[in-house]
């Protein structure tokens, strides 16, 4: 089959992407598919017309590779992508959208407030904040709305540090949230194909918070698939991890993050484009379940292609 | 002769997650302070050809005479071919180690053609400077602001680095004193101070000829080593040219560091090391195990275009097109950048150092730049102890002036939005606010 693999772009994310590209392209190759790589930028649309490919494999992360930009241009062009559709990737990567889905659909989140720039411009919405802070708690963590990385995040435990935090997670993106602090274990549990596959627990050797920098390096965070949880736990992460999808429309392939409280899980995001490098969770995850990188790769091309491709 | 067809590069091998592991039982334990930064991946979008890049510390090489590379180039194949393809002595070719010092000339500094290593770049030079040198936990002093570069050098050499704070005349020698008192008082004596004492990269100040003497009296009395960096110091603009550190000492305690990357071309990846004779030693020991030799291709090159007379010519042209550029950027940032902000004014060089007031994490307004297609490098990355987190690097010699006014104007209105936001949210929030704040919050009202 002729594929066209996204991969690079112009988000923040570009060199995580174009590390997934190389990865995903040599599996490809060796599933026997012709690959023409692309990346996205002001002659996408020229590059797909003269790709023309049967199908194409977003391997793009942040900004217009999760956000339903690229996916909606691949709909316009009648190409099958692989991951979620348009509406599942604006819901997912708007982490305030996808909170709101996550309470009417009763998965539970940490509590939270959205703030955007235009509200604070326009509306004083920063009189709001205090609050806002009354009601979380201290600490609270202050995140870009959009940001599948830790850029841009502050966990703030001084009130006076708010103001700074709220600018620096609107340097991201338009939207941010204020977010309760929960205290638990950080998971991580890969959905592809409707099916959950084994939980990870990512433990920070070097670092208090698992950030940009202990997300792509090797050895910063220590990695222990599958996690070490009870039944109980066990059976309660999955269910709220396909809960999440599930709300969001990706049930078909994504990264879902947790925590896991003394009281349950909590859904801090859903990753529409999981990251396939060499440190992601996802190809970690599909290992454990006894999927190679390649058979992984081969999975997520047939659900984009259906069983017939 | 060309293979028939071209066979199949072997497949790597797969690195799942539990190979991950066994590599990293591999890694050299000073590979762990060598990591990547969030800026860095944020910066991979800066090669994009729409991004005007305020920041790499690129030369403009396009003003190279065409013609005289051909006739260079043609040269070397009539009656240098055979040598010019050859390996050559570790230490340069005898005749570049001789056109250096007549280089270095130009500036008032007077070496002798012994005591030159020609190196692979003056990164090179740096990185065998800190080879010969530097033992794991070693203390070195550099410049606050340093070099960024420097510091993945240090870093690789798990040197502990302390930095002297600067002002617009270079750094502090009395604070650069006092540190060394202190360390000394704690029974360490650090390796060598390392300094770009003219158009300081990153800062754009130029150390000041008391300051120059001070420090190599002070280099002396504690009997440590100085490494002068000096790429710029060809490409002043205006002002009377200083003596390097190497010329004031006499090259007892000085090691000087030069490079041709900025005053012929940075592809060639040609500089040099002048280190007393000891060191010189080390130096060489260090490249023999580095790489042999500096490309002879490279450095007959460079000599031929020494000795083309044409030199001088082509170091005031890049000088023009630098002065014109430098003057572009500093006018925009005076227009376009927000009350509170202040700069360096360099006299030469390739870079402008800019601080915006304390709210502004420069980092975040990277985000925000590259989202509008401009880039510079953020002040953090010249520090290794977390300063600098509001101040910035701009390059103005790689940009032409329209872009460069662009690019400030872009930088200079996200800079405004951000401090607009940041004091909305102050005075409509009733929050503690750190002291800072407050008193600009104060000052505002009254």
């Amino acid at each position: 089959m002729r594929v066209a693999l996204l991969s690079g772009g112009i988000s923040l994310e570009r060199s995580v992407s174009l590390q997934s590209g190389r990865r995903v392209a040599d599996s490809l190759r060796q599933l026997g598919h012709e690959v023409v790589r692309i990346d996205p930028g002001p002659g996408l649309v020229a590059d797909l017309t003269e790709a023309s490919p049967e199908a194409a494999f977003i391997a793009l992360h942040g900004r217009d590779g999760e956000d339903g930009t690229v996916q909606g241009l691949l709909e316009l062009s009648d190409i099958p992508f692989t991951g979620p559709g348009v509406a599942a990737c604006r819901l997912s990567s708007d982490k305030g959208l996808a909170k709101h889905v996550f309470g009417m659909e009763g998965v539970p989140t940490p509590a939270w407030f959205p703030v955007t720039e235009a509200a604070i411009r326009d509306y004083g919405a920063a009189a709001g904040l205090p609050a806002a802070v009354d009601r979380l708690g201290l600490p609270l963590v202050v995140k870009p709305a959009s940001q599948g990385s830790a850029l841009g995040l502050t966990v703030v435990t001084d009130p006076a540090d708010l103001p700074a935090a709220v600018v620096t997670a609107l340097s991201y993106g338009p939207s941010a949230l204020l977010e309760e602090w929960v205290d638990g274990r950080e998971l991580a549990v890969s959905v592809i194909g409707g099916g959950a596959l084994p939980v990870i627990e990512a433990i920070p050797t070097e670092r208090p918070t698992y950030d940009f920098e202990a997300r792509y390096e090797i050895g910063a965070t220590r990695f222990e698939t599958p996690a070490r949880l009870s039944e109980a736990d066990r059976t309660a992460v999955e269910r709220v991890a396909l809960a999440a999808c599930d709300a969001l429309g990706c049930l078909d392939l994504a990264r879902v993050d947790m925590l896991l409280a003394d009281d349950g899980p909590r859904v801090i995001e859903v990753d529409p484009v999981p990251g396939l490098t060499e440190t992601s969770l996802l190809p970690q995850a599909a290992e454990a379940a006894g999927l190679s990188f390649d058979a992984l790769v081969d999975r997520i091309l047939g659900l984009a292609t259906g069983p017939d491709a | 002769m060309e293979p028939e067809q071209v066979p199949p590069a072997p497949r790597r091998p797969r690195t799942e997650a539990r190979d991950l592991e066994r590599y990293a039982a591999l890694f050299a334990v000073r590979t762990r302070q060598m990591r990547s930064s969030a800026m860095r991946n944020m910066m991979s979008i800066a090669t994009r050809p729409e991004v005007i890049s305020l920041a790499g510390g690129l030369p403009d090489t396009s003003t190279f005479p065409v013609d005289l590379f051909e006739e260079i180039a043609s040269g070397i194949a009539a009656d240098g071919l055979a040598g010019a393809l050859q390996y050559g002595p570790t230490e340069g070719l005898d005749g570049l180690r001789e056109a250096i010092p007549e280089v270095m000339a130009r500036e008032g500094t007077g070496a002798e053609p012994e005591d030159v290593t020609v190196t692979t770049g003056g990164q090179q030079a740096l990185d065998l400077v800190t080879r010969a040198l530097v033992d794991p936990g070693d203390v070195l002093i550099c410049d606050a602001p340093t070099y960024p570069g420097a510091l993945p050098t240090f870093a690789a050499y798990q040197a502990d680095v302390i930095q002297v704070e600067c002002d617009s005349e270079g750094m502090k020698t009395d604070l650069l004193e006092q540190t060394l008192t202190e360390l000394e008082a704690g029974g360490k004596r650090p390796k060598f101070i390392y300094s770009v004492p003219t158009f300081q990269n990153p800062g754009g100040m130029t150390l000041s000829l008391e300051r120059r003497r001070q420090m190599v009296e002070i280099a002396r009395r504690f009997e440590i080593l100085v490494v002068e960096d000096n790429p710029y110091g060809l490409l002043r603009f205006e002002g009377d040219p200083l003596p390097s550190l190497y010329s004031i000492d006499g090259g007892g305690f000085v090691v000087y560091v030069g490079t041709f990357s900025k005053i012929v071309a940075a592809g060639l990846r040609l500089g040099w090391v002048v280190a007393p004779p000891p060191v010189r030693q080390k130096i060489v020991l260090g490249k023999q195990a580095a790489d042999l030799c500096t490309s002879n291709l490279v450095q007959e090159f460079a000599l031929r275009f020494l000795r083309s007379g044409l030199f001088d010519e082509y170091v005031d042209g890049l000088r023009e097109v630098y002065r014109s550029r430098r003057d572009a950027m500093l006018g925009a940032i005076a227009e376009y950048f927000p009350h509170g902000a202040d700069w360096s004014r360099p006299e030469g060089g390739l870079f402008v150092w800019a601080t915006l007031p304390g709210v502004i994490d420069t980092g975040d307004l990277l985000a925000k730049a590259l989202g509008e297609n401009v880039a510079f490098v953020p002040g953090a990355e010249a520090f290794v102890d977390g300063r600098g987190t509001n101040s910035m690097r701009l390059n103005f010699s790689g940009v032409a002036e329209e872009r460069i006014i662009e690019g400030v104007r872009r930088i200079g209105r996200l800079a405004d939005r951000m401090l607009g936001l940041y004091e909305t949210i102050a005075n409509t929030a009733e929050l503690p606010l750190p002291d800072g704040a407050a008193e600009a919050k104060r000052r505002q009202a009254g």
